[in-house]
C-alpha cells in the first residue's frame, strides 16, 4: 500500500517549491529504497548499513550546514527531511541526527578549520561515521554531573571515563566525546582505534533495534592538542547541539505518527467486521480523528518553528516545546494505531508497534519528557526547578 | 551533445481514480503529481549522456498547466541545464501536443530529442513519433539501450523477444522504454540548485485538439476473488477448482 502523507490542513501550500521537492524526494527515496528493508533490519537488530552512500548521495548527511559544496538546507527543509526519515524508522532518524547535529555541526560550530576540513566532507559523504557522547551511566537528565575527565599533558590530554546510549558508537570513526578539562566541560575527537578507547554495542533493546547503541569507554587514551574542539567551553557546547538535534525530533516525532495514522486509516477502511469496514464504527473514527487532529497540530508547530528558527529568533524553549509534543503525541498515536490494527498490530508485517517501541526512545532521549515539562516551566514560571 | 527532452505532468501511478463530475476528465481532488515515469528515464539517459560525451547541453521541455513547474524544477534537479514551460489551459491531445512542442522548438538548435514511451495517463504513445513527422526526422519507439557512435544514434528495442538494433542519423526522435536507464533521486544539492537554473516560460502555441473525450468510465467491478491458503488443504482446493470449475487440467 503506497503511503499517503496526510495534510490535513493544506500546509504544502505554505512550503516553497524547493521544500517540497526535498521533502518528496526523502520520501520517495524511504518508500523505494528503505521500507522493503526495515522489517527485517528490525527484528535482527541491525542498521541497514548499506543504504548510507545512497543517502550520502542524497545529501541529507549535514546537508542544513553552511560548509563547502554541502546543499544548505534551510531549517524548515532540513526539517521535513527529518520528517520523512522517522515516517520510515526513528532508527534511520537517529542515525541522521546524530551524524548532522551532533557530529558534524559541532565540528562546524566549534572546530578549528583543520577539524572542518578533516572531518566535514568524509562526515557528508558518508565515507566516515560519528557519534557522540555525552550521557553517562549516572548522569542521564543532568550531564553537568559527568565524570569523564580530561587532564592536560605537555603534548596534549589524557582521557578517563565512560559514556552510554551512544547512537552510531559502533559504527563510528570519530566520537565527540564531552568531558570535564580542569572543571569545564570540553569537546574532544576521539578517533576509532586509539587505545585505551573502547567500544561495546549495547544489543538487548526492546526499542530503536534497528539503529546501533554503544558503551564507550576511555582509560588513558592519549589525545593530541588537535583533538579539542577550540571554540566550546561549558555545559552551552553539547547543549546547542542538542537544541539543533532536538528541533529535529520534533519533525521526525510527527513523521512516525503520520506512518502510523495512514496505517490505521488503510486497515480501518478495509478490514470488514460486522458486514462492514470498521472505520465506519464511532469508535474507529474517534481514535482517526483524534490522530490527524493531532498530527496536524505538531505540524503546524513545526512549521512555524522552522520559520523562526529561519529567522534566527527561535528559542530553545520553543524547541523543547516542540520536541515534548511531538513526541508525546506520536507516542500516543502509534499505540492507538497498534490497538486499532487488533492482533494484526502486534505483527512486524504492519509499522504500528515498530513506531510505538521506538517512540518510547525518542521521548525519552535528548531530553525526557518530564524534563522539557521543565525547561518550559522555567521559561514561562521564572521559577527553576533544577536550582 | 544537445538534447531536448520531453515531459509530462501526470497523475501520480499509484493515485486510484475519481470520474470527475463532468464526466470527461478524473477527480483531481487530493491528487498528487509526478512526471511520467518514462519521461524521467528519458531525462536520466539525456544526463547520462551528457557526462558521457563531457560537453553538451539538456533542455527539459513540457507542455502543461502552470503547476508543472514542479516536474520542470525535478528534471532540473536530477541534472538538466535549463527548462522551458509551454504553458496551457485544458488538455491537449496527442496531435495538438505534438504541434504545440514543434512550434515550441522553433529557433532552438538540437542533437536529440528524447521523451517517454508514453505518458502514463492517456497512454497515447503517439507524441514522439507525431513530432518527428513534424520536424521530418528518423524516429525510433520503445527505446531499450542507445549509445552514440561516430554522430550516429545506436538504438536498440525489444519486439516479440528479438532485439532490433537501429542506427540513426542525428538529429533524431526517440522515446524511451523501461531499461534505458535507471532514474536517480535528485539529490539535495541538485534541488537546492535548481531554482537558479533558468526556467523559460511561454503561453504554447497548440492547433485544435481534433479529438475530445466524450466520456470517462472506470473499468467494471473485478468479479469475486477468491483467496487459497498456500496450505496442503489449499493446495488440493486449488486443484479441484482448476480440475472441475475452471476444466483447464
Amino acid at each position: 500500500m503506497a503511503y499517503r502523507a496526510p495534510d490535513f490542513f493544506d500546509l504544502d501550500e505554505m512550503l516553497t517549491e524547493e521544500e517540497r521537492l526535498v521533502r518528496d524526494t526523502v520520501r520517495d527515496w524511504v518508500s523505494d529504497r528503505f521500507m522493503p528493508v526495515i522489517a527485517e533490519a528490525y527484528r535482527k537488530g541491525t542498521f541497514p548499513e548499506h543504504l548510507i552512500p545512497e543517502m550520502a548521495e542524497l545529501g541529507v548527511l549535514g546537508g542544513n550546514l553552511d560548509y563547502g559544496d554541502f546543499p544548505r538546507l534551510g531549517p524548515v527543509a532540513y526539517g521535513l527531511v527529518m520528517q520523512e526519515l522517522e515516517r520510515g524508522d526513528s532508527g534511520l532518524r537517529s542515525f541522521v541526527s546524530v551524524q548532522g547535529a551532533l557530529v558534524m555541526y559541532p565540528i562546524w560550530r566549534y572546530g578549528s578549520d583543520e577539524q572542518k576540513d578533516k572531518w566535514l566532507p568524509k562526515l557528508h559523504d558518508g565515507s566516515a561515521i560519528g557519534c557522540f557522547g555525552l550521557t553517562e551511566p549516572d548522569h542521564g537528565s543532568d550531564p553537568g554531573g559527568m565524570e569523564t575527565k580530561a587532564v592536560a599533558t605537555d603534548d596534549g590530554y589524557v582521557l578517563n571515563g565512560a559514556k552510554m546510549w551512544i547512537t552510531n558508537g559502533n559504527l563510528a570513526d570519530v566520537a565527540v566525546v564531552w568531558a570535564k578539562l580542569d572543571g569545564e566541560i570540553r569537546g574532544f575527537l576521539v578517533e576509532k582505534g586509539m587505545d585505551g578507547f573502547e567500544v561495546m554495542e549495547q544489543r538487548a533493546k526492546h526499542s530503536l533495534r534497528a539503529s546501533v547503541t554503544s558503551e564507550l569507554s576511555f582509560q588513558d587514551v592519549k589525545l593530541g592538542k588537535d583533538a579539542l574542539l577550540p571554540g566550546a567551553k561549558g555545559l552551552g557546547g553539547p547543549l546547542s547541539c542538542l537544541n539543533q538535534a532536538r528541533y529535529g525530533i520534533a519533525w521526525g516525532a510527527i513523521g512516525a505518527a503520520m506512518a502510523c495514522y495512514d496505517e490505521a486509516l488503510e486497515y480501518g477502511k478495509s478490514r470488514t467486521q460486522f458486514g462492514k469496514p470498521i472505520a465506519q464504527f464511532q469508535l474507529y473514527q474517534n481514535k482517526l480523528t483524534h490522530m490527524i487532529t493531532e498530527i496536524t497540530k505538531g505540524q503546524m508547530m513545526n512549521l512555524r518553528l522552522g520559520r523562526l528558527k529561519e529567522q534566527g529568533t527561535v528559542t530553545p524553549f520553543q524547541v523543547s516545546m516542540a520536541k515534548r509534543n511531538g513526541c508525546f503525541h506520536a507516542l500516543e498515536i502509534a499505540r492507538m494505531a497498534r490497538d486499532m490494527l487488533g492482533a494484526n498490530g502486534i505483527t512486524d508485517e504492519y509499522q504500528a508497534m515498530r513506531h510505538m517501541c521506538n517512540l518510547e526512545s525518542v521521548k525519552t532521549y535528548e531530553g525526557t519528557h518530564d524534563i522539557h515539562t521543565l525547561i518550559v516551566g522555567r521559561e514561562i514560571t521564572g521559577l527553576d526547578a533544577f536550582a | 551533445m544537445e538534447i531536448i527532452v520531453l515531459i509530462k505532468r501526470v497523475v501520480a501511478t499509484d493515485t486510484r481514480v475519481k470520474i470527475g463530475a463532468d464526466g470527461t476528465s478524473i477527480d483531481t481532488a487530493g491528487v498528487q503529481y509526478i512526471m511520467a515515469p518514462y519521461d524521467e528515464i528519458a531525462v536520466e539517459k539525456a544526463i547520462q549522456l551528457k557526462t558521457e560525451a563531457g560537453e553538451g547541453k539538456v533542455t527539459v521541455l513540457t507542455v502543461g498547466p502552470n503547476e508543472a513547474t514542479k516536474e520542470l524544477r525535478t528534471a532540473l534537479a536530477m541534472g538538466a541545464d535549463e527548462a522551458v514551460h509551454l504553458t496551457v489551459d485544458g488538455t491537449l491531445d496527442a496531435a495538438a501536443t505534438a504541434g504545440a512542442i514543434h512550434a515550441g522548438l522553433e529557433g532552438r538548435s538540437f542533437d536529440l530529442i528524447l521523451c517517454g514511451k508514453q505518458a502514463t495517463d492517456v497512454d497515447d504513445a503517439a507524441v514522439g513519433p507525431r513530432l518527428a513527422a513534424l520536424l521530418d526526422l528518423p524516429s525510433v519507439a520503445f527505446a531499450s539501450a542507445l549509445t552514440i557512435e561516430d554522430g550516429k544514434a545506436v538504438v536498440s528495442r525489444e519486439n516479440e523477444g528479438v532485439t532490433e538494433v537501429y542506427e540513426v542519423d542525428l538529429p533524431a526522435v526517440l522515446t524511451a522504454q523501461k531499461g534505458l536507464a535507471e532514474p536517480r533521486y535528485p539529490s539535495l544539492k541538485g534541488i537546492m540548485k535548481a531554482k537558479k537554473k533558468p526556467l523559460a516560460t511561454d503561453a504554447a502555441t497548440a492547433p485544435e485538439n481534433g479529438s475530445t473525450v466524450e466520456a470517462l468510465n472506470l473499468p467494471p467491478a473485478r468479479a469475486d476473488v477468491v483467496t487459497i491458503e498456500p496450505t496442503p488443504e489449499g493446495m488440493q482446493q486449488l486443484l479441484a477448482a482448476l480440475r472441475n470449475d475452471k476444466k483447464v487440467l
